[in-house]
């Protein structure tokens, strides 16, 4: 995108610093959050549009699991791997964390490195993330499965309320959704690295914009973004 | 002139970005179909949502029809009242209202009148009208459904939503339904998003903050709310669905339908009533403040005068926007409560009422002394304020706890929200049609049927919703598609509701002149020329009319003043354009 950068700093003088700083960006012409461009901006809007999809999805979670009158099942016994007849609570929970968390790691280094235009090791990097995303996808699946094998179901399941199996897999199949798009996405943009599409400008197929390294900045926000949810999706599902 | 957001300043600052490129549409397709023009989008926007409106109004006749003379319509049945109550509702004030005010006003103006060449991501853009265009194509679907239209009322509250004994509850209805609504939020998330970085990122040199337009204050205030908002529905429909399609219990408690014990259990009717009335609420105020900004610059344009209060007008905007989320309990009082929540809920609401007067306070005072043309976006500002202020008023009875619950199952508060988020925002928007109208066509649309169509409308909209206050009070309840005979219902009663439905009829088919005059003016109107208004702000300083792909011609407009320089003392002509430098002024960095 050319309006990336802010390009022509000249007659703009030196701005304030702090509070005064904010307030004059603010008040001032053209944009309000100087060194922003639009895309980053989209991102930041859309992305607390987005918690407030996954805070009420939290909130109904939660009231449903205050209001209930039957026993909710016990988040340790039930989310536990039988390991060599050792029941080991959380272990598989712990394994996705894990590498979901990693995946923001390799993220962040994607970032830099686009940003210094390492293009290989960028794309190699959002490959990593890509992966470690589909790896967390994956473990979802087997633990959906097994979870389903042992009778859960959105409807009903052996241990007590119901609503456990419904907000456990609308909540975490939400989540997984923004987990798999992610994956799609950075598949793309670090094909587009790759490639070098933005070192030559080349146009968007659909949107016929050219784009730039932020790209892959704007990529990471959302990446992250997706991370953080689950850091609060474990929180209440698995350690409540 | 002396504060310094008003006056002409010296120095404009020189452009901190280059020209984006954009995109240019290389056959019919791309230019007038799938086009990334906002201009082209607006209109696709706005023609959907009168087209999908019209529908909804003639649902209205229906219900008017039922009401006013029960037992005569035999096609008539309880079922298909319900069915008209819930799918005119919901089409109002989401498939019209919002996406006219927003997709429709938004994309058109938002770019214009911030000095823009298009939105910031014209390619999503385009994307949030063609989702939004399934949304309604979804919505028209389930009328052909088996079982037909959901009947469950516009808020859609379960129990009854989902159960077989409400009109496509146990059918395709409710399901389409909520699919829409899902589409519909998906789509216009795309267009919000643009709409809010065009506005905070995207103006143009000399367009500070607090020199925008009041209409794209509200517009932009209105737009941030409904991204926060309708997030609370789209959960509500996707959990809803989930216990129609899958039989989850989110919303669902143990019930014995038709003496058999359904397979639901343990969920929280009133939760959703939570999350809808945290995305209902809100929405009240999404119709209302793009019509708030929208005719504070309808008033000071035609009443030459400059807005009073133009601070004011934009705090009291946020301000609003921001209580608003606060208080969507008061939609509950009758659901119970505690105490303690209900004096919240109704001290949050009675608070609302302050910056609210404020901004009617302001708009009286700007036509205090003015030099006022009676012209027809004038008139239909004037009928604004006057309906506004009706239905506001009576929102601060049913604000109140005490007030509200007797009155909360009447038509009182038909009345009462008809007069406030239904009558007063249509007036805007009549009055925006025929202020903007000259600019996306270049003509203007004929005085004689407008005239015509004001006075039946404004008129008309008195007839319906002044008595209709009264008959609440009575205590006719609402939702019902006859009440027999009751002790308490007088035959004046009868005889009123009769004569509203008669004033429905009429002021419906007024506006088929309001249709008939839009298409008409296109060719046979009088040309306009490029400012017929003799406005201040950028969409009427274009180098051509209607503004070409790209808005402005080869440069950018540079900013100078705030949008409300007329009648000032001194100058050539009763108003200075935003982009008008003045005498003595120069931009640095210009050539």
């Amino acid at each position: 995108m050319a309006e990336t950068t802010l390009t022509n700093t000249t007659g703009i003088g030196p701005r304030p610093d702090g509070l005064r700083g904010i307030a004059s960006d603010w008040s001032s012409d053209q944009r309000a959050f100087k060194n922003v461009s639009w895309g980053k901006a989209m991102m930041w809007i859309f992305l607390l549009s987005d918690t407030f999809i996954f805070g009420c999805f939290l909130l109904a979670y939660m009231t449903a699991r205050m209001s209930t009158v039957v026993p909710w099942p016990n988040a340790s016994e039930v989310f536990s791997l039988h390991i060599g007849g050792v029941s080991v609570p959380l272990l598989l929970i712990a394994i996705m964390t894990f590498v979901l968390i990693s995946s923001s790691g390799t993220m962040a280094m994607a970032v830099m490195q686009g940003y210094r235009r390492n293009r290989k090791m960028s794309a190699i990097l959002m490959l990593v993330t890509a992966a470690l995303g589909a790896t967390f996808v994956g473990m979802q699946a087997f633990e959906w499965t097994k979870l389903i094998s042992e009778g859960v179901r959105p409807w009903g399941n052996p241990w007590g309320a119901e609503q456990f199996g419904a907000t456990f897999f609308m909540i975490t199949g939400f989540h997984g959704t923004h987990v798999t798009i992610g994956v799609i996405f950075l598949l793309i943009v670090a094909r587009k690295v790759w490639r070098g599409d933005y070192d030559v400008g080349e146009r968007g197929f659909f949107t016929s914009r050219r784009g730039n390294y932020e790209s892959v900045e704007i990529m990471g926000l959302y990446w992250h973004f997706v991370d953080l949810v689950w850091v609060f999706i474990f929180a209440f599902f698995y350690l409540w | 002139m002396v504060d310094a957001t008003h006056g002409a300043v010296d120095v404009i600052p020189p452009a901190e970005v280059p020209e984006v490129e954009l995109y240019h549409p290389h056959s019919w397709w791309t230019k007038y179909v799938f086009s990334q023009d906002a201009k082209v989008i607006a209109i696709q926007y706005s023609g959907t949502a009168i087209a999908i409106g019209m529908v909804a109004l003639v649902l209205s006749w229906l219900m008017r029809l039922q009401l006013g003379f029960p037992g005569t319509f035999d096609f008539i049945t309880p079922e298909a009242y319900y069915q008209f109550i819930t799918m005119h509702g919901m089409i109002m004030v989401i498939y019209l209202l919002t996406a006219l005010f927003l997709g429709g006003f938004g994309n058109y103006l938002i770019p214009l009148m911030v000095g823009a060449r298009d939105m910031a991501f014209p390619y999503v853009n385009m994307l949030s009208y063609w989702i939004y265009l399934v949304a309604v194509l979804v919505l028209v679907a389930s009328f052909f459904a088996p079982g037909g239209p959901t009947g469950a009322g516009w808020t859609l509250y379960p129990p009854q939503a989902i159960l077989g004994g409400t009109p496509g509850g146990q059918q395709a209805g409710i399901i389409l339904m909520l699919v829409s609504l899902i589409l519909f939020i998906i789509g216009f998330t795309m267009g919000g998003l643009n709409y809010v970085v065009t506005v905070l990122q995207g103006r143009t040199r000399g367009m500070t903050l607090m020199r925008l337009p009041l209409t794209v204050w509200g517009i932009f205030t209105a737009t941030v709310m409904a991204l926060l908002a309708f997030p609370a529905l789209f959960v509500a429909s996707v959990m809803m669905l989930f216990d129609r399609v899958l039989g989850t219990s989110f919303f669902m408690p143990a019930l014995v339908e038709m003496g058999e014990q359904l397979s639901y259990g343990g969920g929280s009717p009133i939760l959703f009533q939570h999350l809808f009335w945290f995305f209902g609420h809100p929405e009240v105020y999404i119709v209302a403040l793009p019509a708030f900004g929208i005719v504070s610059d309808l008033i000071s344009t035609h009443a030459r005068k400059n807005i009073f209060g133009y601070r004011m007008m934009v705090w009291a905007i946020i301000i609003i926007g921001a209580l608003s989320f606060i208080v969507w309990a008061h939609h509950m009082y009758v659901s119970g409560m505690h105490p303690y929540f209900g004096f919240f809920f109704a001290t949050t609401t009675l608070i609302i009422a302050v910056p609210t007067a404020i901004k009617v306070y302001n708009w009286v005072l700007t036509l205090w002394r003015g030099d006022i043309h009676l012209t027809l976006p004038m008139l239909f500002a004037l009928a604004f304020i006057v309906t506004f202020v009706n239905g506001g008023l009576t929102g601060l009875f049913l604000g109140n706890v005490v007030v509200d619950v007797p009155l909360s199952d009447t038509m009182f508060v038909v009345a009462h929200f008809h007069m406030v988020m239904g009558v007063a925002p249509i007036m805007v928007i009549f009055g925006a049609i025929y202020h903007w109208y000259p600019k996306i066509t270049g003509r203007m649309m004929n005085e004689a049927m407008g005239q015509f169509h004001f006075w039946i409308t404004f008129v008309g909209a008195y007839a319906i919703f002044f008595p209709m206050h009264y008959v609440g009070l009575v205590g006719v309840p609402r939702r019902y598609p006859e009440i027999g005979e009751p002790a308490f219902i007088t035959a004046p009663v009868e005889n009123l509701n009769a004569f509203i439905s008669v004033a429905a009829l009429v002021v419906g088919f007024a506006q088929l002149v309001f249709l008939f005059n839009l298409i008409w003016s296109i060719w046979y109107g009088r040309e306009a020329g490029g400012n017929p208004w003799r406005a201040t702000t950028l969409e009427w300083q274009t180098s051509e009319t209607p503004p070409p792909h790209g808005n402005f011609g080869k440069e950018l407009p540079i900013v100078y003043r705030w949008a409300y320089d007329y009648s000032v003392p001194g100058a050539k002509e009763d108003f200075i354009a935003q982009n008008d430098p003045g005498t003595g002024k120069t931009a640095t960095g210009l050539a």
